[in-house]
């Protein structure tokens, strides 16, 4: 019997748009761009020049400061573009993507045989080392870092989520490899955590792994809160983190000796005609599911992701690194609603008291409903912040950048994710994940 | 409405960057956010926004105080009309109270509301809507004689001295009206206290003139219990300013003489209810003042050597501005303790001392405007110590390991 723990801080905001559990199929694009940015963490060196061939598995760029972590193209094809921003900074890098797919062989390997350190490698190696990041800081793990131990979440809270248990039918063995892989990469423990809901066998069963339950709302699915209730992390000590889904990919490369990065996606939102699941590659164009898919008429919002945490993306944008969830909203920029402090609609949706309640699917814009003031109303953040911190003093010690502060307040538990239902809620309209995430990299700087 | 809009679009470029009037971009966004939703959409983080934002959460608490204000309205016209002994009807009596009142409100809010546009003009910030409760809140602390130019002067004082410069709303130590309440109390003290203030007896516009009736006083409540050269309190009756003695529906209701807003529980129980249901007003803080106030009560009874001292707990929460305060002073969420256990401490010692400072110190019949003034100063040392206790537990489960 598995240990449970209840969350009861935490919000589920009442969505339009959840999607069907229906696979539709496979989505594949001419062009498949990858953007380094979604590593957060990791200057890119580029390894390939336009007009190189590459095979999927092939190391499109690497780490400038660990120079041991690849990062692998999800297709074979030839780079047609490096598209650079302001100093040079690469925005994504183009390949044309063959019709038939091409495979890098890394040799179907036995992981219970291997070694810790031949297992660290060959995922380095394969250039998919980024499915594992770590905390403190959010980032990509640097691999010469011994976790303290490895926590695997099993399921998504969040807004319009995709359902893990759906997602993980037919990769039961993948998630299963790549669990004992995990196992081998820490001298601790690896921590799955599954929702009371689920009823994937794959997750229920899975061996090698403290298995621990989580019940009650978003946040509950993110890995940090789960490390909060489990086993804090304390000054000095680092922990791994992935979802499931990565954890099937990394054991995909262990069970068919190639890197296959695809991903069943969901397709979400108010505004999306026929929602679903997908099945695609990372950094696969999306236009083609959107294409008289979704509303038309008004401005809608991309996001590669879920609403709180996702990628704006343009809408020939692609499937971000990371992302099992797309999600299309209303922009809003076009809507001028009158005397909305006095509003009584039943549009509008709060978590608070200050609208009317109604039991129903809201269908939110992408406005912010407010301006940005000084934090003002207390005990907003504490209601949809499940974890043993007070995240009102954190942001402002993050703000003031008071390094001892921050530390003694856990700045080293948190990722900006866990903020995001704190800037769902906030009444100031604070950035507040952007506050957060500019604070880690501060400290990041100032530590290393 | 559409033709509003289309005028707000059409005059807008004005005011933004490179625009003849932007030196005035606060006053146009404050007037464009007030009719409409911006349309600004989120630019990093999430995507979506709960539809409360500073304005509704404003115009909640306004809503909450309009109770306490119309009955205050009414029960300045009643306390007039009973002294002057003219018979009038109800509808009468509350206009004399609007008459009386609207100035007040009007002068309160033109000087803060013209402070806080030209402070944020100045600093190229949106206007922020804190004052919107202040101005209400301001006129309703005092007695109903106090001069306009005095409200003109503390109204000023309040914001620029206890709000701006510590950055404005959001940042200010003090209560905004407490500290324009303390400022004339401190300054013009014969204007703020005595027997003489608490009930308009000229008339007001022309309005409701008339001779004061003989054997008028007009002390309020808690003045006369702490002038009364009664020894106990079963020998004391609180009186009407006829000489009635005051009964308990009367004090229920607000009808005696006191501050506009404060008098009537039932109406400021009303506003509590507003507050706590929509998650704006601390029920823990509410709460925690009365458990303080009447624990503090309880124990002055037990030692009591006078009649204030005798006085039961019931008489201190319904008379003067304990609930009051309670309900919309205390709660004010900047100046108040923001940790959830700290509330509970900085309600209850706001409770506590002011039946404290009412029962021991003559010279300021109403305690509350102080203990609050003096938790606020107080509050963040609160939250400093319930927030190390999360520190303290951090620390050691680095020690416990090690």
């Amino acid at each position: 019997m598995a240990n449970l723990i209840n969350i009861k801080k935490g919000l589920q905001i009442p969505l339009l748009g959840a999607s069907e559990e229906v696979l539709r199929g496979k989505v594949t694009s001419e062009f498949v761009r990858i953007c380094p940015e979604d590593f957060h963490g990791i200057t890119p060196k580029l390894v390939v020049k336009v007009d190189d061939r590459v095979k999927a598995g092939n190391t499109l760029f690497y780490s400038k400061d660990h120079p041991e972590i690849f990062f692998a193209s999800p297709v074979s094809g030839v780079v047609t573009e490096v598209v650079r921003g302001e100093k040079r900074r690469i925005l994504n890098i183009v390949i044309k993507a063959d019709s038939e797919i091409e495979y890098e062989d890394f040799g179907i390997k036995n992981v219970s045989s291997l070694s810790s350190e031949e297992v660290k490698q060959s995922i380095l190696e394969a250039g998919i080392w980024f499915l594992i990041k770590q905390r403190p800081y959010d980032v990509v793990a640097v691999p010469g870092k011994q976790p303290r131990d490895i926590f695997v979440t099993g399921f998504d809270t969040a807004p319009l989520a995709p359902s893990y248990d759906f997602m993980l039918e037919g990769q039961e063995a993948d998630l299963q490899t790549g669990l004992d892989a995990l196992a081998k990469l820490t001298s601790g423990k690896v921590y799955l955590s599954i929702s009371t809901k689920t009823k994937s066998k794959a997750l229920r069963d899975a061996k090698n792994v403290v298995i621990t339950e989580f019940n009650g709302p978003h946040p509950a699915g993110n890995v940090g809160v789960q490390i909060n209730h489990i086993k804090p992390v304390n000054r000095g000590e680092v922990v791994w983190t992935l979802n499931a889904m990565d954890v099937a990919l990394i054991g995909r490369l262990f069970n068919r000796g190639r890197v296959d990065l695809t991903r069943t996606v969901t397709l979400c939102g108010s505004e999306v005609k026929q929602t679903g699941y997908y099945k695609m590659l990372i950094g696969t164009e999306l236009s083609s599911i959107f294409n008289g898919n979704v509303t038309e008429g008004i401005s809608l919002r991309y996001i590669s992701g879920n609403p709180l945490t996702g990628r704006k993306i343009a809408k020939d944008g692609v499937l971000r690194a990371y992302d099992s969830q797309v999600t299309v909203i209303p922009e809003g920029d076009d809507v001028h609603e009158a005397f909305g402090w006095a509003s009584l609609s039943p549009k509008r949706y709060s978590s608070g008291g200050t609208y009317l309640k109604f039991n129903k699917k809201y269908r939110l814009d992408a406005r912010l409903l407010g301006g940005p003031r000084a934090i003002i109303v207390s005990n907003e953040y504490d209601k949809v912040f499940p974890m043993d911190i007070f995240p009102e003093q954190l942001i402002k010690a993050t703000l003031a950048f008071n390094i001892d502060k921050m530390e003694q307040l856990g700045i080293y538990e948190v990722a900006p994710e866990d903020f995001a239902l704190c800037e769902f809620v906030d009444t100031s309209k604070l950035e507040i994940q952007r506050i957060i995430r500019t604070g880690l990299d501060l400290l990041r700087n100032e530590m290393e | 409405m559409k033709a509003l809009r289309k005028y707000l679009d059409k005059i807008k470029p004005n005011f933004e960057e490179g625009g003849k009037l932007h030196w005035l971009w606060s006053t146009y966004d404050a007037f464009e956010t007030f009719l409409f939703v911006p349309n600004r959409t989120s630019r990093s983080g999430v995507h979506i926004h709960d539809a409360r934002d500073s304005k509704r959460t404003m115009i909640i608490v306004i809503l909450a105080l309009i109770p306490a204000l119309l009955v205050g309205m009414y029960n300045i016209g009643l306390q007039h009309y009973t002294a002057v002994g003219i018979e009038a009807d109800i509808f009468t009596k509350f206009i004399y109270g609007l008459l009386a009142i609207l100035p007040q409100l009007i002068v309160s809010y033109v000087v803060g509301l013209g402070i806080e546009f030209a402070v944020a003009q100045f600093k190229k910030e949106e206007v922020a809507e804190g004052f919107l409760v202040s101005g209400i809140l301001i006129p309703m602390i005092l007695p109903v004689d106090t001069p306009l130019w005095m409200i003109a002067v503390a109204t000023a004082f309040a914001v620029i001295f206890a709000k701006e410069v510590f950055g404005g709303t959001g940042y200010n130590v003090f209560n905004v009206a407490l500290i324009a309440r303390a400022f004339l109390f401190f300054s013009y003290p014969s204007k703020m206290s005595g027997d003489q203030v608490w009930v308009r007896t000229r008339d007001t516009f022309g309005m409701g003139g008339g001779q004061i009736i003989d054997g008028y006083s007009g002390a309020t409540p808690l003045g006369q219990i702490n002038t009364t050269e009664v020894s106990s309190f079963s020998d004391f009756t609180f009186t009407g300013i006829t000489g009635e003695p005051l009964t308990f529906t009367d004090m229920f209701l607000g009808l005696y003489p006191g501050s506009i807003g404060e008098a009537s529980t039932l109406a400021i129980l009303i506003g509590a209810a507003i507050l706590i249901i929509t998650g704006i007003g601390s029920w823990k803080t509410m709460l925690s003042v009365f458990l303080g106030g009447t624990f503090t009560v309880l124990l002055l009874n037990v030692f009591a050597h006078n009649a204030y001292m005798e006085m039961p707990p019931m008489y201190h929460l319904l008379l003067g501005g304990f609930a009051f305060g309670a309900v919309f002073m205390a709660t004010d969420p900047v100046t108040s303790a923001r940790t959830e256990k700290g509330k509970w401490i900085y309600g209850f010692l706001i409770g506590l001392l002011a039946v404290t400072i009412r029962v021991f110190n003559p010279g300021y019949a109403e305690g509350m405007m102080l203990a609050i003034l003096f938790m606020n100063a107080f509050a963040p040392l609160i939250d400093f110590y319930v927030v190390d206790a999360n520190i303290k537990q951090r620390l050691k489960r680095v020690t416990n390991k090690a």
